[in-house]
């Protein structure tokens, strides 16, 4: 066992984790967050994207020990004072969930997008999204989701 | 606040989703975020081999590693079954069923069949020891594909079964013979249905909780199906029905994968029952490509008989189907949900249909979106399109001569379509496409010698869906009805609590079924609290599948609010002391006419709490329950129409533009069923261009996991021009229709037809799917030789 330090949502943690511990059993096991899902083994479906020190990872991807040191923002970390973050209002608002099991993984995912290109054409949104995979939606909504976001008009 | 203004009602609005909230922020109950005090983790060893002798388990290693609790093998838990996993579909009297019980013991007859399992303190323990585990195979000889299995001589799958053959189930209506006979055109034509694999985004997962005192088993399952989870596992596990909880939580998406009784669900009640300690399971991808169902794996071969105008007169269509290595819930019937609709939305005078259904070593198949219908749609709008080259007209004249345009209809064979607007959907869809312009395009560009060449594709269809009459399904053998139950009840503060028996996983019930139940009671949408997937909570359902939800459970729903307000009217008459008659009912609000006396229902409600003043003899409370069973299936329709841009350098086919235009009679929520079709289209443009499970010739899935699989991101796809006719359904009070499976149903013959119009010029009339860049770019090849 290796005792790391992290933030998460803003608050610390200290604790012991198996070194083979992947950073997304330590959010979801160890810490309760288990609004971050496991969708594959394979590190493609996305469900499990969070942020590390704002830039959206696959926590399946990156061990708990790993996370040393870093900042961790998931999607319980997201909404404030009760009020959603534009991202999540905008999922809500152009209807960008079903199921809801791959949204968590999609919302943190354009927040990270959307810090890097706070205006995306649509095939902008669409490669950026690539990581992520949805068998609900067909993704039209959630790219007018991002769209919105974004700030931009919608199309019809 | 109200959603939507002053006087309108919320049918027809887009409500935003009571759902998101929690799902939004992190909080939705799936089963992998579920816990319970003194938990076990499951985990199944899992044959490698598609066909062999279990010839020894020895499971010493795996009891002695750390954090064990323990292991058994299938013999080890014979005694704990009643009863086989269930088939509730035996399509014909002499159907094949062989046993099939949560664990192999003797014989493992697909790559992933359960052979033993572990339980452990950890979720990674229990991983950690079935990779201990010491178990002896002599392996046999196997078969993956439908045809090899088909043919005579081929190795077994089940030995005492002394065949492959399941059954075949035939129809027949008209002169068929006779009017192929006299035909002026033949067109035959032979499609492969790949093998598909649903990849709902949430695997599947399992938590039971047992009460060692009573007896008592509480199944959390991600499943569409706790009703009948319920009823059979009860069966599977020899216990009263009384002694099982069954609850759908968060459901991650179904597609039909989840509408089924799986091995993992018994052996974690067995395990908690036999153990006195909750057990949970979680499927990893790779374990749910292999112990999930898949879909389709149907062979087609289908003709069509017609006038040299291309009027069609006839169609036959012979089905080979894969069922895999076992029956699961629905398995034969699947194929057959698409037995009435080789015909597709076209008038005809003859028609004959025949499936055998085949074992194979394979994971059984059972539904997936669609189940039967994009397979008979996708053979029938091919085929039309064959039609058309042959008798050289284009491809929407055709369907345009052949559409059914009086309604009702009874289709050759036999159904009756309730109502329908096929010609409008085309002439909506080829007015949104501006079709002359398009074929302006793709002409200039066929000029030029564009590497990417364009081309469209259409596919007007008809589907039954809404199910279903339950004598129907009584007369093909399903084994349960079709109705849906309901509950709809007003507490004294005003909030009105509705049950369905359809479950949700994804498609907005808790909106709209409360826009139906507001409308009727005239109260906010807001004020309307939704109970589902629990059998004590709504302890009668037949749960979600073949988009029955709204067309069946909305209608049950309705007809509940119904009821509250006949009795409502009772007690405003009684109150106010006039007669019921008097009365004028809108918004929710019994008004005395010609007066501005009136009582609303939400306040009879309170006098019905209270009870102080109630007509004589009536009793206390305000509920009403229904039981809806539909008296004809529902019959959504329409065009869809892709454009595709094939590159014939590299084979690349995408889809650039789609348009949707869908009559789904009447629409509830415009927002939820736009996202049903948006999803529908991307699962049927997937698997016309993207996906397909791959067996190799020892029975090893290759392609078994999100890696080597493609399920479509966001930038294989384009987004989607949806439009909608509405021919309202006359079947039921709200005149809707189903709308789950109709992307699905429709898109993959639209999108198809595109790739090969695309390089009609070149010759191209046929790419298998999917239609990968190799087999594009093989089919351009091949034209040219």
């Amino acid at each position: 066992m290796k005792r790391i330090g992290l933030s998460v949502n803003g608050s610390p943690h200290e604790l012991e984790v198996e070194p083979r511990e992947l950073l997304v059993y330590v959010l979801r096991e160890r810490l309760g967050m288990t609004g971050t899902h496991v969708g594959c083994d394979t590190s493609s479906c996305g469900a499990c994207t969070v942020l590390v020190d704002g830039e959206s990872v696959k926590s399946c991807t990156m061990l708990g020990v790993q996370a040393e040191g870093r900042s961790i923002t998931t999607i319980e970390g997201l909404a404030s004072n009760g009020e959603l973050h534009p991202v999540q209002q905008a999922f809500h608002e152009q209807h960008g969930l079903q199921c809801g099991f791959c949204t968590p993984g999609f919302v943190l995912a354009t927040v990270s997008l959307l810090e890097e290109n706070s205006s995306p054409t649509e095939d902008q949104i669409r490669e950026g999204l690539e990581g992520n995979l949805c068998r609900c939606t067909g993704y039209h909504n959630i790219v007018r989701a991002v769209q919105a976001a974004a700030g931009k008009e919608l199309p019809a | 606040m109200s959603v939507v203004e002053e006087g309108r009602t919320y049918i027809g609005a887009s409500v935003p989703r009571k759902e998101d909230a929690t799902l939004l922020t992190g909080q939705g109950r799936f089963v992998e975020n579920l816990t319970a005090p003194g938990m076990m983790h499951l985990a199944v060893v899992r044959s490698p081999f598609a066909h062999a002798e279990i010839t020894e388990v020895d499971l010493s290693q795996v009891r002695a590693a750390k954090g064990v609790v323990a292991a058994y093998s299938g013999a080890e838990l014979a005694d704990e079954w009643a009863g086989p996993l269930p088939c509730a579909w035996p399509v014909t009297e002499d159907i094949k069923i062989p046993d099939h019980f949560p664990l192999a013991s003797d014989r493992a007859r697909y790559v992933g069949d359960g052979v033993a399992v572990v339980l452990a303190e950890s979720r990674a323990a229990a991983k950690d020891a079935a990779e201990l585990a010491s178990i002896s195979y002599e392996p046999l000889e196997s078969v993956t594909d439908v045809a090899l299995a088909a043919r005579p001589g081929a190795p077994l799958v089940h030995e005492s079964l002394d065949t492959n053959e399941s059954y075949t189930w035939a129809m027949s209506a008209g002169e068929v013979d006779t009017v192929f006979g006299e035909a002026d055109v033949v067109v035959k034509e032979r499609y492969r249905q790949q093998r598909l694999v649903p990849n709902a985004i949430e695997p599947r997962g399992v938590l039971v909780e047992p009460v060692a005192s009573t007896g008592e088993l509480t199944l959390t399952s991600s499943t569409q199906v706790p009703h009948i989870l319920r009823t059979t596992l009860s069966g599977v596990l020899g216990m009263p029905e009384a002694k099982l909880r069954v609850i759908a939580p968060d459901v991650g998406g179904g597609f039909g994968s989840k509408l089924d009784v799986y091995a993992e669900e018994a052996l974690c009640l067995a395990l908690a029952r036999k153990l006195g300690r909750p057990v949970k399971w979680v499927e990893e991808r790779s374990e749910a490509f292999l112990a999930t169902i898949h879909g389709r794996d149907v062979l087609q071969e289908i003709e069509l008989a017609a006038t040299s105008e291309g009027k069609i007169t006839g169609v036959r269509a012979r089905l080979t189907a894969s069922m895999g290595a076992y029956l699961q819930l629905a398995t034969p019937g699947i194929p057959l949900l698409g037995a009435w609709l080789y015909g597709g939305c076209y008038e005809m005078e003859a028609y004959d249909f025949s499936c055998t259904g085949v074992f194979t070593n394979t994971t059984p198949t059972d539904a997936y979106r669609g189940a039967g219908r994009p397979e008979s749609n996708y053979a029938i709008e091919r085929t039309v399109d064959a039609l058309a080259r042959e008798v050289g007209k284009d491809p929407v004249d055709v369907r345009r001569l052949n559409f059914i345009k009086e309604f009702p209809a009874t289709i050759v064979s036999g159904l009756e379509i309730d109502s329908g607007d096929f010609e409008g959907a085309l002439d909506r869809g080829l007015e949104l496409l501006d079709y002359e312009d398009f074929r302006r395009e793709q002409a200039a560009r066929r000029a030029s010698g564009d590497p990417k060449q364009l081309g469209v594709g259409f596919s007007t269809y008809v589907e039954m869906c809404g199910l279903a009459p339950s004598r129907i399904l009584g007369a093909l053998r399903y084994g349960a009805g079709g109705w849906e139950a309901a509950t709809v009840r007003i507490l004294p503060t005003g909030t009105v609590q509705i049950m369905s028996g359809a479950t949700p996983h994804g498609q907005s019930h808790a909106t709209t079924f409360s826009q139906i139940v507001a409308d009727e009671l005239g109260v906010d949408v807001d004020s309307v609290e939704y109970f589902s997937g629990d059998t004590a909570v709504v302890p009668q359902g037949m749960d979600t599948y073949g988009s029955r939800s709204l067309a069946v459970g909305g209608i049950a729903l309705h007809q509940a609010a119904g009821k509250i307000v006949d009795k409502a009217r009772l007690i405003a008459a009684h109150q106010l002391e006039v007669s019921p008659d008097d009365f004028e009912y809108e918004g929710g609000r019994f008004t005395v006419k010609g007066t501005d006396r009136s009582m609303t229902v939400t306040e009879t409600a309170f006098h019905a709490w209270t009870a102080h003043n109630l007509p004589d003899g009536m009793e206390p409370g305000l509920e009403g329950a229904s039981v809806y069973d539909p008296p004809n299936f529902s019959w959504p329709g329409g065009c869809h129409i892709a454009v595709a841009e094939v590159d014939t350098e590299t084979g690349d086919a995408r889809v650039i533009r789609y348009i949707a235009v869908d009559d789904v009679g009447n629409v509830i929520n415009p927002a939820v069923v736009a996202g049903q079709v948006h999803g529908g289209i991307t699962q049927g443009v997937a698997q016309a261009l993207y996906e397909e499970a791959v067996y190799d010739s020892e029975g090893n899935l290759v392609n078994g996991s999100l890696t080597g699989y493609l399920v479509p991101s966001a930038a294989e796809v384009p987004s989607y021009e949806v439009d909608h006719v509405v021919a309202a359904s006359p079947t039921n009070p709200l005149g809707v229709k189903g709308v789950g499976e109709t992307g699905t149903i429709a898109s993959t013959p639209a999108v198809v037809n595109a790739v090969v119009d695309a390089l009609a010029h070149l010759g191209v009339t046929e790419i298998e799917m999917p239609t990968s860049p190799e087999r594009v770019w093989r089919a351009i090849e091949e034209a040219k030789r």
